[in-house]
């Protein structure tokens, strides 16, 4: 069974080739969405293509599919229509699939299962990575208004954190917030470090 | 507060809903509406015939395609309100357009000698000319082949159409893979603002009132939701109001532009929203004040004769096999009926019918109307055909 992966992220596709490799499918290949992967896609003759739902190349892979006479049998979508939670967990998960009619859904499902799981764990990892990057900013803001605080105010480092944050508290925002219009109103009065 | 999914595109015309969220329209209706960005089509009917939305912005021949089984899962989808008419433009690299009048007011005035330069300029080109369309069931690409076809151009043999997803538009002239697209605003004006591309043919000069996108519901849960529905409707009937209001066009290009909604700059979506369009990078706007419509004129009314006009065009280009029980099936995607139903108390007008001929009004004209006056205004097509939805066959025979 060939399957293909239509996919901007390089990580999230070899997440997802990974898993699938482990799962004993060996021929797969990755095409990101651009330029002439339509043409790649038809030579390749896949029997499963697994694309991201929130990729705007959808409605071009889908224009191919109804209009390709490389590809001998029409592209149907989700391994079975009438499994409403399948379905449900895929779009949730932002998988499509794309299968050629008559292949076993038996030998489909479990394809479409993995790709859910994996792309539920690529979304994981993202968030996770995303906290932690805004958590690095965050700190580094905080640390700029701190330090302004302590040169211009003459203030221990402890008690400008404590300051910053007593004017968050009082004002209803963050502290980050608080700390990123100090630096600007720092900046704009030259008194920028 | 009842909550209501409701799946959308980047889009100038999904302006009707974010204001109805973001002006407090549906809230007075008791309605939290959730608006879900999406970026293909294929994505947004996922999202509906799937039920992760209970209602989308969708493209008027992708309703009807649904329903008849021709876009993947079939589903029997409903549309009881348009919301919006006109809005597009078909724009070409310059270096494809100089074959054309250079006089563009002349050459956008005159969409059928266009046509012809446009035919001649095929064999002049580099290559069979690639133009980007929105999606195989779209207004965009219907109307293009419609324009195409009135100068002896075969759409599926002279040139390539190609589909690429609105917001893909501009990269893809940039990248050189497209030589022109036709989509809806803002991405016409994107592209002409980027200087990759220039006017070469405005929507509303093909069909003066030509149909575009629609509210779809999944037929049976609109027929379980009457209340929700009838709510919804009301809400975007008071906020289409306050989108044709020009002196609200400059706010709501503001609102728009936010990344929520279509993350453009608000100067370019304004352009359409006011119908200020400028057709090459180096030129003065043109005023076109039925660029886009969303109230006036019962513009959200669904007429049946627009969807089987819709059909008729499908079965043209042989997407559909003509047979009375398709077009029923078509006609019955709008839905004029749940129209009536909601907006009964309201001060909106009322057509007292549910088809009319497509085309045949040059002027503006007084119809008929359960409440109030109700003008309707020029609908012609560029090409004088009129469509009389009772005789579809005799329609498609003059083509």
């Amino acid at each position: 069974m060939r399957i293909v992966i239509i996919d901007d992220s390089g990580l999230r596709a070899t997440v997802l080739e990974e898993g699938l490799r482990e799962a004993g499918y060996d021929d797969i290949h990755i095409v990101p969405p651009r330029g002439g992967f339509v043409a790649r896609l038809e030579r390749m003759a896949p029997d499963v293509v697994l694309m991201d739902l929130g990729s705007p190349s959808r409605d071009t892979l889908e224009e191919m599919l109804s209009v390709s006479r490389a590809l001998a049998r029409p592209i149907a979508m989700f391994v079975d229509q009438s499994d409403e939670s399948m379905i449900g967990a895929a779009i949730d998960a932002g998988v499509s699939a794309y299968v050629v009619d008559g292949l076993r859904k038996e030998r489909v499902k479990p394809v479409l299962e993995l790709a859910v799981r994996r792309f539920n764990a690529f979304a994981r990892l993202q968030t996770e990575l995303d906290e932690a990057r805004t958590a690095l900013s965050d700190r580094k803001i905080i640390d700029r208004a701190k330090s302004i605080l302590m040169s211009q105010r003459g203030l221990p480092e402890p008690d400008a954190y404590a300051l910053l944050r007593s004017s968050a508290m009082n004002q209803g925002k963050k502290i980050v917030d608080v700390a990123q219009a100090l630096i600007t109103a720092s900046d704009l009065l030259g008194g920028g470090l | 507060m009842t909550d209501l999914r409701i799946a959308f595109l980047p889009l100038t015309d999904a302006a009707v809903l974010a204001v109805a969220r973001e002006k407090g329209f549906a809230e007075e209706e008791g309605l939290k509406l959730d608006l879900v960005r999406t970026t293909s089509w294929a994505t947004l009917r996922d999202r509906l015939i799937f039920g992760q939305v209970q209602a989308a912005h969708m493209l008027a021949p992708l309703a009807v395609a649904v329903t008849l089984g021709l876009s993947q899962q079939a589903a029997p989808l409903s549309a009881p309100y348009k919301l919006n008419v006109n809005g597009n433009m078909l724009v070409m690299a310059s270096e494809f357009a100089q074959a054309l009048d250079p006089d563009i007011v002349a050459r956008l005035d005159d969409p059928l000698g266009t046509a012809h330069d446009f035919a001649a300029a095929i064999g002049l080109w580099k290559r069979k000319p690639v133009i980007g369309v929105v999606h195989r069931f779209s207004s965009h690409a219907i109307m293009l082949r419609y324009w195409l076809a009135s100068a002896g151009v075969d759409p599926d043999r002279d040139v390539m159409l190609r589909v690429v997803p609105p917001s893909l538009t501009v990269e893809a002239m940039r990248a050189g893979e497209i030589d022109g697209f036709i989509a809806g605003e803002p991405w016409g004006s994107g592209a002409v603002d980027a200087g990759l591309a220039e006017a070469v043919a405005i929507g509303e000069r093909i069909w003066r009132r030509g149909v575009e996108k629609v509210l779809a519901f999944r037929t049976p849960w609109l027929e379980e939701n009457p209340d929700g529905v009838d709510r919804l409707i009301r809400a975007l009937a008071r906020a289409a109001a306050w989108c044709d209001d020009a002196g609200n066009h400059e706010p709501l290009a503001h609102l728009l532009s936010s990344p929520r909604y279509v993350d453009q700059p608000a100067e370019v979506i304004l352009r359409g929203l006011s119908g200020a369009i400028v057709p090459r990078v180096d030129m003065a706007p043109l005023t076109m004040p039925d660029f886009m419509l969303f109230s006036r004129e019962a513009t959200p009314f669904p007429w049946r004769s627009q969807a089987l006009w819709i059909y008729s065009q499908l079965v043209r280009w042989k997407m559909v096999d003509h047979s009375a029980d398709n077009a029923a099936r078509a006609a019955a995607v709008f839905r004029p009926d749940i129209f009536r139903r909601a907006l009964a108390d309201s001060d909106v007008p009322l057509p007292g019918a549910s088809m009319k001929l497509e085309g045949a009004v040059a002027s503006p004209l007084a119809v008929g109307s359960k409440r109030g006056e109700l003008t309707l205004g020029p609908d012609r097509f560029f090409d004088g055909r009129v469509f009389d939805p009772e005789r579809i066959e005799d329609f498609l025979a003059g083509f």
